[in-house]
């Protein structure tokens, strides 16, 4: 399936890169997903994240590394970026993986269907898809659970890119992928998750996809932007002061205020909110030398992040936007191509790739 | 026309009797409760092994006509009752026209005379229009035949307004139906672990509570009688529990899915787990099982609500409130209470029979003699898998489709007829 000159030159930069000989024989695992869909975390095994993380390396240096951007595993293929509420960097980022690796990616919103007009439930939408047999979904959603939905109505991938305040898988998988390449490892490290957690998608992944990786979790915000039972359900600590908090911290990880929403009920003011909670020089000082800053974007300059620091060496914010891009063309190329759940023919995919 | 009902396990609350006996009916009333009744009938129905019962009341059903036809009809929801063993049902107001003047409900009793096969009651809406602003014309709606007034499905949000309510209310002698739920506290479910999981926006159990504290507070100054709709929190039960210990005139209804299911059922986004009050946390479950126990809730409801497939699947945001209960009210009952050990079956059938009767003061729910002959028949030890697709009713939305229950009405009889039997309805 791919093509030979391709893989010559797969194999050529593989070769060159010692780092990823390592962590491929650091990483011997299964060669395909144990999931159907990318909804949750919840729904990936620490296994799966491994191998989504051994294909995401040679990934990120192809396309960095080389002058031809086309790595067309997806050749033939054919995927839907659903997004039904606005996103500029998961949406560009989907398509152009979806177009580097070759697939024909067709994008909707929510003004292009019948859905508003004609009253048409979300669900007849994804059954017409469904009919139509694209090979994968991407479903941006401003509801909790509709990836969930539409993946029990369609046979292919559903692949989740931010329901409602409930998940967004794949920036996760990108951050846990920046964690790793900056820190070497994810078990053990400190991290510290900074403001609206209660409306963040996230921290949904995040608190769940840091959980299962082994990672020490801390979350500082205002009491009225922390959601019931973060510290029962995903182990996290809750602090009110992040001076508290910072102390010992490896990762800093700052979600984005939601000036509309956090600011009409939930916090008094921005500046209020700034005040105790923005990630400033000083506070970064707070952590660990080494300490990393990571937002997951579109940053309020100088409200969630202070510009100093954003600009700054300890900042990571940058990379994960590599990183998240990365990561997405080993999730869709391992929900497309290999046949998880389906037992016994399996596609073999990394093998090949490796021969 | 004589019926003889022969052998069978009576349980009739009201008159503190349950013993093996024999019931005889003549012309549409009770004749007679004894043991070996050996006078010839028309037709005998032998109960060996079997629960006879005053037939039931369900306090709490949305009979959606007029104006959902589509949801449901009198007709067919009438019909559901009788499936589920239930011999008279009172209709919520929140219909199109709401129930907020004399002709929207004196069309609800005559479309009942013409088309139902079960005693048809009916509310009347406590202000105009429900919105909470404005009493509606009580004293017509009772005149028309109205047994008590509600705003069901809200809460009145105005303390003055409701203070109005429960005063007009205790005028006419109308008790006042309260759907407790702080309107200002929004949210798709309860508020706990599992919505923090499922990032949807909890509405938490204080929300019932509050609104369960300030009712009780008015009902106490105005001395009138409040009964609350649907109760589903630890605090409504100590709330309540409380009140009755002053001697207020304060009763609280439950509903089958309140002991049955926690808001684990709404994993997977599942609509049919939707409704107002939400499902709760094991906590506020097992509170309520304890005060039916304790008899703090006096009546168990079925809040039956059909909605049609497509208002149910859809973004769960988005998804209509509430599930259809009336076909499996008595199953889960006798299963998760009955069987469970949490009830005797006499306090079982009070909450079904003479306690919402009482309330409603309506000449229903025993086996006195002379009383109408509405009396259900209960196989407690029938087996049954709740299969959606086989109920009277439109509604199919259920959360219970697939389980296996224990406990079955077999027969229900409205005014000495058999309208079901079973599980088909006869009429």
């Amino acid at each position: 399936m791919i093509p030979r000159n391709y893989r010559e030159m797969f194999d050529e930069l593989n070769k060159k890169n010692e780092e990823f000989e390592k962590i491929l024989a650091t990483m011997k695992g299964p060669d395909e997903l144990s999931t159907k869909d990318l909804v949750s975390m919840d729904d990936l095994t620490e296994k799966d994240i491994e191998l989504i993380f051994r294909m995401t390396l040679p990934f990120k240096e192809l396309f960095i590394k080389r002058p031809e951007k086309k790595i067309p595993l997806l050749k033939g293929k054919s995927t839907i970026n659903f997004f039904f509420e606005t996103s500029t960097r998961t949406r560009v980022s989907f398509e152009l993986a979806e177009k580097h690796l070759g697939a024909d990616a067709l994008n909707i919103g929510k003004s292009d269907t019948t859905m508003g007009e004609k009253g048409e439930t979300l669900n007849d939408v994804a059954r017409v898809l469904n009919r139509m047999y694209a090979d994968c979904i991407i479903l941006r959603h401003s509801k909790s659970g509709t990836p969930q939905m539409i993946a029990k109505e369609v046979k292919v991938p559903v692949i989740n890119a931010g329901d409602g305040w409930h998940e967004h898988p794949t920036q996760v998988l990108g951050d846990l992928y920046t964690i790793y390449e900056r820190k070497g490892k994810i078990k053990g490290v400190n991290v510290l998750i900074v403001g609206d957690i209660l409306h963040s998608r996230v921290a949904g992944s995040l608190l769940r996809g840091l959980k299962k990786m082994g990672a020490n979790v801390k979350v500082a915000g205002p009491s009225t932007l922390v959601p019931y039972g973060v510290e029962e359900l995903f182990g996290a600590r809750v602090y009110h002061r992040i001076e508290d908090a910072l102390p010992g911290t490896d990762v800093i990880y700052a979600l984005r205020i939601q000036v509309e929403r956090a600011a009409a009920a939930f916090i008094p003011t921005t500046r209020e909110y700034s005040k105790m909670f923005a990630i400033n020089p000083k506070r970064v000082a707070m952590a660990k030398p080494d300490v990393i800053v990571m937002h997951p974007g579109p940053v309020n300059r100088d409200l969630d992040v202070r510009t100093e620091v954003i600009e700054g060496p300890n900042s990571a914010i940058e990379e994960q936007v590599t990183n998240c891009f990365s990561v997405r063309f080993a999730v869709m190329t391992l929900l497309v191509l290999g046949k998880p759940g389906q037992g016994g023919k399996q596609e073999k995919l990394l093998q090949r790739w490796q021969e | 026309m004589k019926l003889l009902i022969k052998g069978g396990r009576v349980v009739d609350p009201a008159n503190n009797i349950d013993k093996t006996a024999d019931v005889l009916v003549e012309n549409g009333k009770i004749a007679k409760v004894a043991a070996a009744i050996s006078e010839k009938a028309d037709q005998t129905i032998n109960a060996t092994g079997l629960v006879v019962a005053p037939g039931l009341v369900d306090m709490h059903t949305h009979l959606r006509e007029p104006g959902r036809e589509d949801k449901e009809t009198i007709a067919t929801a009438t019909r559901a009752a009788a499936r589920g063993g239930f011999t008279t049902i009172l209709g919520m107001p929140n219909t199109d026209p709401i129930l907020d003047d004399q002709t929207a409900v004196e069309f609800v009793l005559s479309r009942a005379k013409r088309d139902g096969i079960v005693n048809v009651y009916t509310t009347g809406s406590a202000t105009k229009g429900q919105q909470g602003k404005e009493l509606a014309d009580m004293w017509e709606l009772r005149n028309s035949g109205a047994v008590a007034v509600s705003d069901d499905g809200r809460t009145i949000p105005s303390a003055n307004v409701m203070q109005k309510v429960l005063k007009y209310a205790k005028m006419l002698g109308l008790p006042y139906l309260s759907h407790a739920e702080e309107p200002s506290m929004t949210g798709a479910m309860h508020e706990g672990f599992v919505s923090t999981e499922l990032g949807l926006e909890g509405r938490p159990a204080v929300a019932e509570d509050i609104i369960v504290a300030r009712e009780i507070i008015l009902a106490e100054y105005e001395d009138a009688q409040i009964h609350f709709c649907h109760g589903s929190t630890k605090g409504t039960m100590e709330l309540v529990a409380a009140a009755k210990k002053k001697g207020l005139k304060v009763s609280v209804e439950t509903c089958p899915h309140y002991f049955s299911l926690t808001d684990e059922a709404v994993r997977g986004y599942n609509q049919n787990a939707k409704m107002n009050p939400p499902l709760r946390s094991k906590e506020h479950v097992e509170a309520v099982k304890k005060a039916l126990k304790e008899d703090v809730i006096d009546v168990i409801a079925t809040d039956h609500a059909p909605h049609l497939l497509n208002e149910k699947y859809v973004e769960f945001d988005e998804a209509a409130s509430g599930i259809v209960g009336l076909e499996t009210a008595v199953p889960l009952v006798i299963s998760n209470l009955v069987h469970a050990g949490v009830l005797t079956l006499p306090q079982a059938i009070a909450k079904m029979t003479i306690n919402p009767a009482k309330i409603l003061k309506i000449p229903k729910g025993t086996l006195s003699v002379g009383a109408d002959a509405d009396v259900t028949i209960i196989d407690p030890n029938k087996e049954e898998v709740v299969n959606s697709s086989e109920f009277e009713s439109k509604g199919r939305n259920t959360p219970f489709n697939g389980m296996k229950l224990k406990g079955i009405p077999v027969m229900a009889i409205v005014a000495g007829k058999v309208v079901m039997k079973d599980r088909k309805v006869t009429e």
